[in-house]
């Protein structure tokens, strides 16, 4: 379970931009993870629900943003948005080897406040 | 309280990837690799795949032409970092203790004790794991999955988001084919759904079947990476 230590990184990167912002509360997390990160969203919130009693992001909210695979079909010569983990084109069911996006896992939004000093 | 109707809520926009350091040390690790024009391979299977007794035997038979060192990652023993001495070649162990996969940093570590002047390529034994290694780049050349013929034609399917980064599969354990009652086609055709475009080799370890077609493989690759 690698999602403890995605989770990790993604905490320290939010406390981070939480302290060059001069906040002491995190009260949103965003994080956008791809169909083929490797990453199981329901891990990263149960390693989130683990890590942040006892931090500034206590209580706050976990947002993912699930994104499809887009791989390219040599058959069809088209791009094609997929949550098939086998990536097959739904168009001739070949399966892509050329996954084009769908690999990332990024932080993309952290929410603050600057309430009670 | 985060809570509170009074509080002042403010929406920094980040766009970091959760990997990022684990990028820059594989980017690290990549530009070592190149000036020494090694040929690397991160090797990736389940447990008791058969992936040190394949390198083991892969870096005694192309010893007299080519030089290979080796990672290896392990949980908890050295037992794979001692078998794989016996070869001659170059060994270092990292021990991951409950971490369940190597991450760049830690084979950037391992490099230092490494005379990589000496070597052709290096192989990276990773832990075995089929899933959470997937997402760690390594500063690899390729990705190599194992599969053996003891477990299950669906492998690739299980874990197809492994599957789909490797660059070559190899069944190993080919001499056990028909007493585990393999379904070669079976297999041939998950592999080519999971990773269409790697190579396939079958090989047994032990009676050598297979292994000149996976030699010529790494020696084709190998040269790739001395132009």
């Amino acid at each position: 379970m690698h999602e403890v230590g995605l989770m990790q990184n993604a905490l320290e990167i939010a406390f981070r931009a939480a302290g060059e912002k001069g906040a002491n509360r995190v009260t949103a997390l965003g994080l956008s993870i791809g169909s083929l990160s490797g990453v199981v969203p329901d891990a990263m919130r149960f390693s989130f629900d683990a890590m942040t009693p006892g931090t500034i992001a206590e209580g706050a909210e976990l947002r993912i943003e699930e994104i499809p695979a887009t791989c390219w079909c040599g058959q069809c010569s088209s791009l094609f948005e997929t949550d098939d983990i086998l990536t097959l084109c739904p168009c001739c069911g070949t399966p892509s080897a050329d996954v084009r996006d769908g690999r990332d896992m990024r932080i993309t939004f952290v929410e603050v406040s600057d309430d009670g000093g | 309280m985060a809570g509170d109707p009074g509080s002042r809520r403010t929406v920094l926009s980040v766009d970091e990837s959760l990997l990022g350091h684990n990028e820059e040390y594989a980017a690290r690790n990549r530009s070592v690799f190149r000036e020494h024009s090694l040929f690397v391979a991160n090797v990736l299977s389940s447990p008791g795949s058969g992936k040190t007794t394949l390198i083991q035997r892969t870096l005694t038979d192309l010893a007299p032409s080519r030089k290979g060192g080796v990672i290896v990652g392990d949980l908890a023993t050295d037992n794979d970092a001692r078998r794989l001495a016996d070869s001659g070649a170059p060994v270092t162990q990292i021990l991951t203790g409950t971490m369940c996969h190597l991450e760049a940093s830690m084979v950037g570590d391992a490099l230092g004790g490494i005379d990589l002047s000496a070597l052709d390529y290096l192989i990276i034994e990773n832990v075995g794991n089929l899933v959470c290694p997937a997402s760690y780049d390594l500063g690899e050349d390729v990705r190599i999955g194992l599969l053996s013929v003891t477990e299950g034609e669906d492998k690739p399917l299980k874990y197809p988001v492994i599957f789909k980064t490797v660059q070559a599969v190899v069944i190993t354990k080919i001499d056990m084919a028909s007493a585990a009652g393999f379904d070669r086609s079976a297999a041939l055709h998950n592999i080519a759904i999971a990773a269409p475009d790697a190579e396939v080799f079958e090989v047994s370890a032990r009676t050598a079947v297979g292994l000149d077609t996976w030699y010529a493989w790494l020696e084709s690759r190998m040269k790739q990476e001395k132009t």
